[in-house]
C-alpha cells in the first residue's frame, strides 16, 4: 500500500482546507520561482525522467508531448490547454482535483506553461461540472490576488494568465483537438491530424493538451524529483495514479495508488471487495468505457498499469474501474455503452455516425436475444469497419467494449439468442 | 403554478439583461481580441440562465441564440449549430428543475433505473423528456456525468445529488416540491468520493514542506 | 515538390498536396463525397481511404494526409477495398432506396461509387432515419433523408458564395443539414449547392421530375445573362431546353453559375415571338416573313440614310449585329447603338471599356477599389472571384457607391463621385492601400457611366488609376465592369456610331431597327417613327415595334459573344428557333436580298470572317492575352462632376433582361428574395 507520504493528491477527499492557505501548508506553491528558475529545458528533462505517461487515457509521455511544442516562441503565442473535460463513463478523479485540489492544478498550469513558453492558459471543464468549475475558478482568482500568476508569476518575472473556460454537455470535446474547436467557439468536431497541435493549435497556435492529472502531478514531480517518481510503479509505467473504482464494489471511491497495483488488491484494500466476494466478480472494464472488458479470470491476476493491461488486450484508459459482478448482464451493460457513443458521436465521419447507431441497435437485440447467432459476426464486423477509419478514437472507443464483450461472452450471447428462440417457439406452440 | 413547458411559447424578441451583461463582459474578456467567438458557450449559458430568472424555464429560443449570435458578431447558423450540439443547452422549453438522471453504465450498475422511476412517480411523467403537468420538473437522461464512484447520480440543473436510491431521489424531489433545496452531494454522508464510512487513505497529516528552492530533490530510497 | 509512388507508379506532385492529389497524378481514381478542390478538406466521408506505407497500419484519408518525399501509397490493397466497402455500407444504412425516383439518378456519386464498393445485399436490418426537408426556395429542392453528411454544401455557401446560412445542427445520427431557420438561401450561386451534392439531397426544384440525364442533348455553349461569359452546357429534349449546368472554364467561372444563368431557362419557352408580326391599324398581326420584310421595304422607301438608325441589344450575338452594321451601311446609315442604357463609353482604346485585369487576374491583385458597381448583383461570379482573393488575404477592398453586402468586408469611402477625390489627394487610409499595392485594381461599374457625368468620372477613374500604379507595363488595373453579354462586342464592332439612342428615340429617325432591343424606355418612340423589332421575346422592344422579326434566343443560335474581360467566346446552337423564327443574322442576310442589297456572306463561316475583318479581335477564340497598360493617356474628359449618389444599376438581380422577366422561376425567386432586391435598391 501506498504511503500518505507519497501520494500526490493529499486533498482528495476535501477534508482540509481547499483554498490557497490550505494549499499551501500540503506543499503547495512552495518555491515556484525556484522551480520556474531552473529553466525550461531543465524542467522538461525533469519531467521526462520521471517517466510520468499522460493520464487522460492514451498514455503518452509527458515531457515528451511538452518537448514538441517551439523552443522559441515566433510570431504566434504559445498555449496550453487543461483538458478538464472529464468525460469517460468511469472516471471521476479530476473532478476531485477540481474541487478539492485545484492549487495544484493551478501551479502546475503556471509551471507547464512556463516550461512551453506559453503566456495563457486555458482550462476547458465540462459544462456539467458547474461547482467545480466554480471551486477552481475560486483557486485561480486566489492565485492572482496572491501574485502567484498573472504578471511576474511567483516573483518569477514570468507573465502568466489562467482561464477557466466551461464545455456545455459533449463527451466529444475531450478529445484533444474538438477541444481546442470548441474553445474556438465552434462544434466540437475533431480536426484532421496533421497539423497537430503543437504546430496549429488553439487559434492556430501551437499549442500543448494536458490532462488535468497530468498537469496538476507536475509541481509535485519537479519539488521532489524525477527519481521519486520513477520509482513507484513499474518501469515504464511510473508514478502513482489516481483510480476511480465504480460499480459493483462494497465501497465505490477514488483512490491514489502506484501504478502496477494487482487490480485484485486495489479493490479488496480501497474498495471493501467485490459485492458478495472477489468470486462473484463477473468482469471489469479496467480504464473508462472505451477499452474492453476483462472477465474475472485476468480479474485475478492483471496489473493496473498501461503495459499489463495492454497485455491482456484491454487499456488503463483513465484508470476507471468499473466492477461488475455476477448479477449483471454484461449484454445490456456493453449495450448502454453502445448507447453512451452513439449519443456522443459528433457525426462528422461517416463510420462513426452511421456504426454507432447501428452497433447500438443490434446490442439493444442482442441483449433481448431477439437476433441470429451470425448477426454476432456481422457486429463484429461493423466494429472492424468502424475501427481505425475515423478522425478521432470515439470510433475505436466505441468498437472496443463491444469486441471485448464478444471475446469473452460469445456464448452467453448466443445463448441468449437461442432462449429468446426458444420462448418465441414455446409461444408459438401455445397459441 | 405555472404552465407546462410545452405549452409556453417561442419568445419574438430576446435582450440580455444587465445582470447578463455583466457576465457577458467577463466571459468575453478571457479571449484574445478578435476571438471573441470563443464566448459562445459561455454566452449561450447566459442566455440559458436569463430565461431561468426571467421566465423559469432555463432553455434558449431561437430569438436568444440571434442575439448571442450578434453579441459575438456570428452568423447566426453558427450559434444554431453549437446550440443544438451541445446538449447542455435546452432549446425548447423546460420545467423549473431539470432533473437529469444520469444512466450510463457506472449509474446503471448501482440503479439508477430506479432513479428514474422515483423521478417518474413523484412528478408523474412518463419518460424522459417530459415534464411534471405542473411544469415543475422536467426529466432527461443525460450521459455519464463523471462521479461515477458516487453512482447513481441525479443532477438537479447545476447540482449533483450523489449515492441515490429511489427513496431518496423520492424525498429530494418532494422538497423540491415544497419549495425546499437541499444541500447537493452525497445522499449518504460520504466525504467526497471517499468510500463509505470514511477515508482509508490520506489519514496521516497533509502538512509537508519540503521547499525545492533550498533542497535538492530528494532521492527514493 | 515532393516524389511519390503510387501503385508502382512514381510522380512529383508540389510540396503541400494532398495524397488523393498525387494518386490522381499518378492516373489512379479516388472515390471521395466530401473532398472538393475548390473547397477546404473536410476528411469526414473516410471513402478516400489509402494505406501509406511506412506510417501506421490503418487506411488513411487520402484528401486529408499531406504528401512527403519517398512516400510510397497503395491504393488498391485488400485492406484499402475493405474498409471503402465498409465505408460504403455505412453510407448505405441510412440511405433510402429511391434511386427510381431520385432526380440524381444516372450522375449520382453515391449511386456510381456503390458500384464498385458497395455490397450485393443490405445487413442492416433497422429502422432507417428520416429527415424532414427545409424549404430552401425556388431553387433548391431538399431530400434530407439522402444526405450523407458531407457538408460540401455548407462548406460552398460559407466559402465561396459567403453567405453563412447552411449549417449542420445538431451532431451524430441526428446531425441534421440545413439552415435551422427555415428560408430561401439568400445566395446567387445557391444553385451550384445541386451540383456539388455528391447524392439526391440537393437536386434543382424546377428540374424536379423533368428528365433522366442520359435522355438529354447537351451542347457546350456560353451564358448571356450577363457579361461574364460562363461557360454552360444546354441540355436539351427535342425541342426543350430541359437544364442548364456550368463547364469548367477556370479562367472564368471556375466551375461555378450564377443562378439566372441557371434557372432563367423556363423564359426562353414563355412569350416568345415564333412568327413575323406587322401592325395594320394599330394592332399587331400575324404575318408571313415576305410580308413583314415587304413592309420595311415599303417604309424604308425614300427615306434617308441619315433618317435610319439601328439598335442593338443586350443579348446580341457579334454574327448579327456585324449584319445589321452592314445592313445599315448598304441603306447609308451609321446610326448605330448598342448603349441602351445610355452609358459614356469611350471606344477610341479597347482598354477603356474592358474589364483589363481579366477575371482570373482578379486572383493576382493585391488591392481593389470599386466605383459605382455592385459586382454581387451585376456579375456574380466576378464577385465570386473577388471574394476568393479576399479569403486568400492581404487584398485591402474599397466601394464608392451604394453599401450593399457583397460577401467580403470592403472599406465604404461613400457613395458619390466627389468621394473619389480623397483617395486622389491620398487623404484617405485606402491611399496608403493603394500606394503599396504592387498590382492594385479598380472596377468601374455601369452606375458610374450610365449618369450625365458619365464620361467625366470615366475619365477621373483611369486617372486615378495611372496615378495609383494600376497601370504599368505588366498590369492593367483598369476594368469597366459590364452587365451586357453584348456590349464589349458591339462597341468591337463599332455599333456606337452616329447618333445616339436617346437621340433617335425622341424622333431623330424615321425608321427604327431594335435588334433585341428592350431595356430602354421604346414608349418615347414618337408614333411617327417606324420600330422594326428583331428578336425572339415579346417585351418591351416588340410593344413598341410596328414590324416584329422573330428572331433566335441563345440557345438556338451559333453565336460570338465577347466578354466584360474582352473575352471572344462562341455559344452554340442546342435546339431550333420556335416556329417560323430565325437564326438573327440569316433574318438579315434574307432581308438585305430581299431589298437588293445582298450581304457579300451567306454561310456562318462566312459571317465570322467578316467579324475579324471588322476587327480583328473577333480572330482569337476563348484565349485571353493578358496585357499591361501601353499608354497612360486617358479618355477623353466631357464636363463636370456632379454629386449624386451613384446608383445601383441592378435593381432585381433575377429580372434583368426578356428572358429572366419571362421567367416563372425567376419570379419565385424574386417573390422570395425581397431582402436581396431590396438591398440592391437601397
Amino acid at each position: 500500500m501506498l504511503s500518505d507520504q507519497d501520494r500526490i493528491f493529499t486533498n482528495l477527499y476535501g477534508i482540509h482546507d481547499v483554498g490557497l492557505e490550505g494549499a499551501r501548508k500540503r506543499g503547495d506553491w512552495d518555491g515556484t520561482a525556484g522551480i520556474l528558475a531552473r529553466g525550461r529545458e531543465a524542467i522538461i528533462e525533469e519531467m521526462k525522467a520521471s517517466g510520468l505517461r499522460g493520464r487522460g487515457g492514451a498514455g503518452f509521455p509527458t515531457g515528451l508531448k511538452w518537448s514538441f511544442m517551439p523552443k522559441e516562441v515566433g510570431v504566434r503565442p504559445h498555449y496550453l490547454v487543461v483538458n478538464a473535460d472529464e468525460s469517460e463513463p468511469g472516471s471521476c478523479k479530476d473532478r476531485d482535483i477540481l474541487r478539492h485540489d485545484p492549487h495544484k492544478l493551478v501551479e502546475g498550469c503556471l509551471i507547464a506553461s512556463f516550461a512551453m513558453n506559453a503566456h495563457a492558459c486555458y482550462i476547458y471543464v465540462r459544462g456539467e461540472y458547474y461547482n467545480e468549475a466554480v471551486a477552481l475558478q475560486k483557486a485561480v482568482d486566489q492565485a492572482y490576488a496572491a501574485g502567484l500568476i498573472g504578471k511576474n508569476a511567483s516573483g518569477s518575472g514570468y507573465d502568466f494568465d489562467l482561464y477557466v473556460h466551461r464545455g456545455a454537455g459533449a463527451y466529444i470535446c475531450g478529445e484533444e483537438t474538438a477541444l481546442l474547436e470548441s474553445l474556438e467557439g465552434k462544434k466540437g468536431m475533431p480536426r484532421l491530424k496533421p497539423p497537430f497541435p503543437a504546430a496549429m493549435g488553439l487559434y492556430g497556435c501551437p499549442t500543448t493538451v494536458n490532462n488535468v492529472e497530468s498537469i496538476a502531478v507536475a509541481p509535485t514531480i519537479l519539488r521532489r524529483g524525477a527519481a521519486w517518481f520513477s520509482a513507484l510503479g513499474r518501469p515504464k509505467n511510473a508514478g502513482t495514479k489516481l483510480f476511480s473504482i465504480s460499480g459493483h464494489v462494497n465501497k465505490p471511491c477514488n483512490v491514489e495508488e502506484e501504478l502496477g497495483i494487482p487490480l485484485r488488491e486495489l479493490i479488496d484494500t480501497y474498495c471493501g471487495g467485490v459485492r458478495g466476494g472477489w468470486d462473484n466478480l463477473l468482469a471489469v472494464i479496467p480504464g473508462g468505457s472505451s477499452v474492453p472488458m476483462i472477465p474475472k479470470s485476468i480479474c485475478d491476476t492483471v496489473l493496473m498499469d498501461f503495459d499489463s493491461l495492454r497485455e491482456v488486450k484491454s487499456s488503463l484508459g483513465t484508470a476507471a474501474v468499473i466492477v461488475m459482478d455476477k448479477s449483471t448482464d454484461p449484454i445490456k451493460a456493453i449495450a448502454r455503452l453502445s448507447k453512451f457513443y452513439k449519443h456522443e458521436s459528433c457525426g462528422q465521419c461517416t463510420p462513426c455516425r452511421e456504426g454507432t447507431g447501428w452497433m447500438m441497435r443490434v446490442m439493444d437485440r442482442m441483449v433481448q436475444g431477439r437476433a441470429e447467432v451470425a448477426e454476432i459476426d456481422v457486429l463484429e464486423q461493423v466494429t472492424r469497419q468502424i475501427e481505425g477509419h475515423t478522425i478521432c478514437a470515439l470510433g475505436d472507443a466505441a468498437a472496443w467494449p463491444i469486441q471485448g464483450l464478444i471475446r469473452h461472452f460469445r456464448p452467453l450471447m448466443e445463448e441468449r439468442i437461442a432462449a429468446y428462440k426458444a420462448s418465441k417457439t414455446t409461444a408459438m406452440a401455445a397459441e | 403554478m405555472s404552465a407546462a413547458p410545452s405549452d409556453r411559447v417561442e419568445p419574438t424578441s430576446f435582450a440580455f439583461d444587465d445582470h447578463s451583461h455583466a457576465a457577458i463582459d467577463v466571459a468575453i474578456a478571457k479571449y484574445p481580441p478578435g476571438k471573441q467567438a470563443s464566448a459562445v458557450l459561455p454566452l449561450l449559458d447566459i442566455a440559458q440562465r436569463q430565461m431561468g430568472r426571467t421566465t423559469g424555464s432555463a432553455w434558449i429560443p431561437t430569438v436568444a441564440m440571434d442575439a448571442v449570435a450578434q453579441a459575438l458578431s456570428m452568423p447566426p447558423i453558427r450559434v444554431y449549430e453549437i446550440a443544438t450540439f451541445y446538449l447542455m443547452f435546452n432549446t425548447k422549453p423546460i420545467g423549473r428543475y431539470h432533473l437529469q438522471v444520469c444512466g450510463t453504465t457506472p449509474c446503471w450498475l448501482r440503479g439508477s433505473d430506479e432513479v428514474a422511476r422515483a423521478c417518474r412517480d413523484v412528478g408523474g411523467m412518463k419518460g424522459y423528456g417530459e415534464s411534471s403537468a405542473d411544469g415543475l420538473f422536467t426529466m432527461s437522461e443525460v450521459e455519464c456525468l463523471g462521479g461515477c464512484v458516487n453512482a447513481p447520480i441525479l443532477q438537479v440543473d447545476d447540482d449533483y445529488y450523489e449515492d441515490m436510491d429511489y427513496e431518496r431521489t423520492k424525498a429530494l424531489l418532494e422538497s423540491l416540491k415544497r419549495g425546499e433545496k437541499p444541500a447537493r452531494g452525497s445522499t449518504i454522508g460520504r466525504i467526497g468520493s471517499a468510500p463509505t464510512g470514511g477515508p482509508v487513505t490520506l489519514t496521516s497529516d497533509p502538512i509537508r514542506v519540503p521547499s525545492a528552492s533550498n533542497v535538492e530533490p530528494e532521492k527514493a530510497e | 515538390m515532393a516524389k511519390v509512388t503510387v501503385d508502382g507508379i512514381e510522380v512529383e506532385v508540389p510540396n503541400g498536396s494532398n495524397v488523393l492529389q498525387a494518386c490522381e497524378a499518378a492516373g489512379k481514381e479516388i472515390p471521395r463525397f466530401c473532398y472538393h478542390e475548390r473547397l477546404s478538406v473536410a476528411g469526414n466521408c473516410r471513402m478516400c481511404l489509402v494505406e501509406i506505407e511506412k506510417a501506421p497500419p490503418k487506411p488513411f484519408a487520402s484528401c486529408a494526409y499531406p504528401v512527403a518525399d519517398g512516400m510510397v501509397v497503395h491504393t488498391d490493397t485488400p485492406m484499402v477495398r475493405a474498409a471503402r466497402r465498409g465505408v460504403m455500407e455505412f453510407l448505405l444504412i441510412n440511405h433510402p432506396l429511391d434511386c427510381p425516383i431520385c432526380d440524381q439518378g444516372g450522375e449520382c456519386d453515391l449511386q456510381d461509387q456503390a458500384v464498385g464498393y458497395g455490397g450485393d445485399h443490405s445487413r442492416y436490418h433497422e429502422s432507417k432515419r428520416a429527415v424532414v426537408n427545409p424549404d430552401l426556395g425556388p431553387l433548391v429542392k431538399t431530400i434530407m433523408t439522402r444526405c450523407i453528411h458531407c457538408t460540401r454544401c455548407i462548406r460552398f455557401s460559407t466559402e465561396i458564395a459567403g453567405v453563412s446560412e447552411m449549417g449542420a445542427t445538431s451532431r451524430g445520427e441526428s446531425m441534421a443539414v440545413g439552415t435551422y431557420v427555415e428560408k430561401a438561401l439568400s445566395s446567387e450561386l445557391s444553385g451550384n449547392l445541386i451540383d456539388i451534392c455528391p447524392v439526391g439531397a440537393l437536386t434543382s426544384k424546377p428540374y424536379a421530375f423533368v428528365a433522366r440525364p442520359w435522355e438529354l442533348k447537351k451542347t457546350d455553349s456560353v451564358d448571356v445573362l450577363d457579361a461574364v461569359g460562363s461557360a454552360i452546357r444546354v441540355d436539351t429534349r427535342g425541342a426543350e431546353v430541359l437544364r442548364i449546368l456550368p463547364r469548367i472554364n477556370e479562367d472564368v467561372n471556375e466551375e461555378w453559375l450564377a443562378d439566372k444563368s441557371r434557372f432563367a431557362l423556363d423564359g426562353l419557352k414563355r412569350r416568345r415571338l415564333d412568327t413575323p408580326w406587322i401592325k395594320r391599324d394599330g394592332r399587331l398581326v400575324r404575318a408571313s416573313w415576305p410580308e413583314a420584310f415587304a413592309a420595311i421595304e415599303d417604309r424604308l422607301r425614300g427615306v434617308s440614310g441619315e433618317r435610319i438608325g439601328a439598335v442593338a441589344g443586350d443579348l446580341c450575338d457579334a454574327e448579327s449585329m456585324v449584319a445589321l452594321k452592314d445592313v445599315m451601311a448598304s441603306l447609308g446609315s451609321t446610326n448605330l447603338d448598342c448603349r441602351q442604357d445610355g452609358a459614356a463609353i469611350d471606344a477610341s482604346r479597347r482598354e477603356f471599356y474592358l474589364f483589363n485585369t481579366s477575371i482570373a487576374g482578379i486572383e493576382e491583385a493585391d488591392a481593389l477599389l470599386i466605383v459605382g458597381a455592385n459586382p454581387r448583383t451585376e456579375a456574380p461570379l466576378i464577385n465570386a472571384r473577388i471574394r476568393k482573393r479576399v479569403l486568400m488575404g492581404n487584398f485591402p477592398v474599397a466601394l464608392v457607391g451604394a453599401a450593399a453586402d457583397l460577401t467580403y468586408d470592403y472599406a465604404h469611402l461613400g457613395t458619390q463621385p466627389g468621394d473619389l477625390g480623397s483617395l486622389i489627394e491620398g487623404s484617405h487610409a485606402f491611399a496608403k492601400a493603394l500606394e503599396t499595392a504592387k498590382k492594385p485594381m479598380i472596377i468601374v461599374g455601369q452606375g458610374a457611366l450610365t449618369r450625365a457625368d458619365g464620361a467625366a468620372i470615366l475619365a477621373e477613374c483611369w486617372k486615378l488609376a495611372a496615378q495609383a500604379n494600376m497601370l504599368t507595363p505588366d498590369w492593367h488595373g483598369f476594368n469597366v465592369l459590364h452587365t451586357a453579354a453584348a456590349r464589349v462586342g458591339a462597341l468591337d464592332l463599332g455599333f456606337a456610331t452616329g447618333k445616339t439612342l436617346a437621340h433617335m428615340a425622341r424622333g431623330g429617325v424615321d425608321v427604327l431597327w431594335l435588334l433585341g432591343a428592350d431595356e430602354f424606355d421604346a414608349a418615347q418612340i414618337p408614333p411617327s417613327t417606324f420600330v422594326v423589332y428583331q428578336g425572339h421575346h415579346g417585351d418591351r422592344g416588340a410593344a413598341r415595334a410596328d414590324v416584329i422579326l422573330p428572331g433566335a434566343a441563345y440557345t438556338e443560335k451559333d453565336g460570338t459573344y465577347v466578354s466584360t474581360e474582352g473575352r471572344v467566346q462562341r455559344g452554340a446552337m442546342a435546339l431550333f428557333p420556335p416556329g417560323e423564327a430565325k437564326e438573327d443574322w440569316k433574318i438579315l442576310r434574307a432581308f438585305s436580298a430581299m431589298i437588293g442589297k445582298p450581304l457579300p456572306y451567306d454561310t456562318l463561316d462566312a459571317v465570322r470572317a467578316r467579324l475579324a475583318a471588322v476587327n480583328p479581335v473577333f480572330s482569337v477564340i476563348d484565349a485571353l492575352p493578358r496585357f499591361g497598360a501601353g499608354e497612360t493617356s486617358g479618355p477623353a474628359v466631357g464636363g463636370d462632376i456632379g454629386s449624386a449618389p451613384f446608383a445601383p444599376v441592378v435593381a432585381n438581380y433575377y429580372m434583368t433582361d426578356p428572358i429572366s422577366r419571362a421567367s416563372a422561376t425567376m419570379a419565385a425567386c424574386t417573390a422570395a428574395h425581397a431582402p436581396i432586391t431590396s438591398i440592391a435598391a437601397e
